[in-house]
């Protein structure tokens, strides 16, 4: 089969609290020194189309919207093997949203050719929109299975797949046939494996397509609709007044014992 | 013209707090707007049901066909779009579980409208409604205006103050649609939590471990500690990707979003993506090996120390405490 992975360059989410700053004017996180990496979900969607591959062949195409730097996050997945890797560029002030975001990779993904399935992440760990893969269905009137963990597939049953999802209440188990889009979820079998240094060092010799937007028949006009219709008016950093107090004790049996009067306190009171 | 505020109910939920949480937001967010409260309800609904929700509204729309009875990614999603199509309403609220947060964007967007996610607070201003939620992993607070109608809007459901009885009761009208299954994709099985294992999301106190733990089996500790405390337990996404718990038991933003009485986290160094699980949590306490983990910066009490030193001794006294 076939597959897409869409990919996304997002600002460190790891980076500590104390060091995020914002810029209240443009409504967009500071970098500051932060690192900007693939965002993890995106990360689960690689590794979870790596596994099929090695199991039932196909190729890997990778896609990624964004400013220059993402170039970086591709050379990662070149590095884990993938047969392709595209960037399409802008130069947005404004960030793109998801509606952005699906109608762009839409569009470079009918340009490159036909695909059976497309893997996004669950969300991104900037924004955390979640939307973006269930918006690509519908660029290509397609069915989404979203929260996947597991996909597979069974040669006597050809344009079928079968995918684990995660519910509220537990799992579901879905037969589907391709294409679709398929948005991933973490779980401890899709853990991003590491690449080997002698692929990082390949990777940056590997082509990489470098796409406009015009050279996807789109400009930033026929985006207009999609900017517009949700806009983000106010950025802020919350304030927490939590004030935590460490139980004390002489030893530990006593601290123990104080934190256990504290917990069957409010446990008593609940 | 009067707005109408849909808020949607599917019978495979029923009425629990979450749904009475969708209710009470568009209740409020309908007054605001002088408009319409309009329940959609979309499966196999009771009349009793519908009588029950029927005193939330202006309006109950009930969906009812034995196909919809359970949740289809494909099926369900065309039945709601065409219902929903049928009433132009300027927003449509949403629960945030796994099946809603699947549906919104699709539905905004087969709608031609707008979306967003995970809102903490709605308010009506003019035109747009204003839509407040956490972003940058609950490092930043953005409000988002939603401009392009309908506004399809996920709510934290739990965290809205349940829906108020009306004066008046509200017409009821039975919808007539035709529907047919999508065939594309196929439910083959479906995994669900013993029926006696309370929700995560409903838990008063909840025991959780994280990767400080070091493996599955420490799991078995905070089991037995839970036990006695009358706790559900739950974990960081450390944990999980681990393989040490199952996946389920994720709290955090993209795991489940907690209200309990009181979250004890041992373990967790207090990402802010765990925290964006935790935010409405009235009591959180940790126990941490490291006095500068983050975990302290929102806890009301905690201990700094060694977990294995700490958690078969506390048992012993809580045990005792509570006798
Ligand atoms: C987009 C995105 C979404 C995410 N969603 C979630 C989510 O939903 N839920 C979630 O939890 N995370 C989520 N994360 C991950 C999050 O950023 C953290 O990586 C994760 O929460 C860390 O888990 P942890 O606290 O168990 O592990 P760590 O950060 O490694 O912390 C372990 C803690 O254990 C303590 N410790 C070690 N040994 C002991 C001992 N013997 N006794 C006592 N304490 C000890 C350490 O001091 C440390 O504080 C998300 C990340 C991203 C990017
Ligand atoms: N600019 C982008 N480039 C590539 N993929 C993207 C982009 N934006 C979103 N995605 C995909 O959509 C998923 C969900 O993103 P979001 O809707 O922004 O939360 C991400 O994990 C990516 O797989």
């Amino acid at each position: 089969m076939n597959i897409v992975v869409c990919l996304k360059q997002i600002l460190d989410p790891e980076m500590p609290s104390r060091d995020f700053r914002i810029d209240a004017a443009t409504r967009e996180a500071d970098r500051g020194t932060a690192g900007l990496v693939m965002n993890i979900f995106c990360a689960n969607a690689l590794e979870t189309a790596l596994q099929f591959r090695e199991q039932h062949g196909g190729k890997i195409t990778v896609v990624a919207f964004g400013t220059s730097s993402a170039e970086e996050i591709l050379r990662k997945a070149l590095a884990l093997r993938v047969d392709t890797a595209v960037l399409v560029q802008h130069d947005f002030a404004q960030r793109p949203n998801p509606w952005v975001a699906a109608r762009v990779l839409a569009a470079t993904i009918r340009k490159l050719g036909d695909f059976d399935i497309i893997l996004t992440g669950r969300e991104s760990g900037d924004w955390g929109d979640g939307q973006t893969g269930g918006l690509l269905a519908e660029e290509f009137s397609w069915p989404c299975v979203s929260f996947a963990d597991q996909l597979n597939t069974d040669a006597t049953k050809p344009g079928l797949v079968k995918i684990r999802r995660q519910t509220d209440q537990g799992s579901e188990t879905v037969e589907a046939n391709v294409p679709l889009v398929i948005t991933v979820t973490n779980n401890d079998q899709n853990v991003p494996r590491i690449a080997k240094t002698r692929d990082v060092m390949q990777a940056f010799r590997q082509p990489l397509t470098n796409w406009s937007l015009a050279d996807i028949g789109l400009d930033k006009q026929s985006l207009e609709e999609c900017l517009t219709g949700t806009e983000v008016v106010e950025l802020t950093i919350p304030i927490k007044q939590a004030h935590c107090e460490l139980v004390t004790g002489e030893t530990l049996e006593e601290r123990i014992a104080g934190l256990a009067q504290r917990i069957v306190a409010v446990v008593q009171s609940a | 013209m009067t707005s109408v505020v849909i808020s949607c109910v599917f019978t495979w939920t029923g009425i629990d707090r979450a749904a009475l949480g969708v209710l009470g937001a568009g209740q409020r967010l309908a007054q605001e707007l002088s408009g319409r409260h309009t329940i959609l309800i979309l499966g196999s609904p009771s009349d009793d049901l519908v009588a029950e929700v029927a005193r939330f509204a202006d309006c109950v729309q009930v969906m009812s066909d034995p196909m919809l009875a359970n949740y289809h990614s494909e099926t369900t999603l065309t039945a709601l779009t065409e219902a929903c199509r049928q009433l132009n309403p300027a927003v449509i609220l949403l629960g945030n579980d796994s099946y809603c947060q699947e549906m919104a964007p699709r539905l905004a967007h087969r709608l031609k409208g707008s979306a967003t996610g995970d809102a903490l607070s709605l308010k009506a201003e003019g035109e747009a409604v204003l839509v407040t939620r956490s972003v940058y992993g609950g490092k930043a607070l953005a409000t988002f205006a939603l401009r392009r109608k309908p506004a399809v809007i996920w709510v934290r459901a739990r965290a809205y103050d349940p829906a108020r009885p009306q004066d008046a009761s509200a017409e009821i009208v039975h919808m007539q649609l035709k529907i047919e299954e999508d065939q594309r994709v196929v439910l083959i099985d479906r995994q669900t939590q013993p029926q006696d294992a309370a929700r995560l999301e409903d838990a008063r106190v909840i025991v959780s471990g994280g990767r400080g733990l070091g493996g599955p089996e420490p799991f078995t500790h905070l089991q037995s500690l839970a036990s006695a405390m009358g706790a559900q337990v739950a974990a960081s996404r450390a944990a999980c990707d681990a393989g040490w718990v199952p996946a389920g038991w994720q709290v955090g933003q993209t795991g489940k979003k907690v209200a309990p009485e009181l979250y004890l986290a041992i373990a967790i160094s207090g990402a802010s993506q765990h925290i964006m699980g935790i935010a409405d949590a009235k009591t959180i306490a940790a126990i941490n090996l490291d006095p500068d983990a983050p975990i302290f910066h929102h806890c009301q009490f905690g201990l700094v120390d060694d977990y294995r030193k700490v958690v078969g001794p506390l048992r012993e006294k809580i045990i005792e405490l509570l006798a």
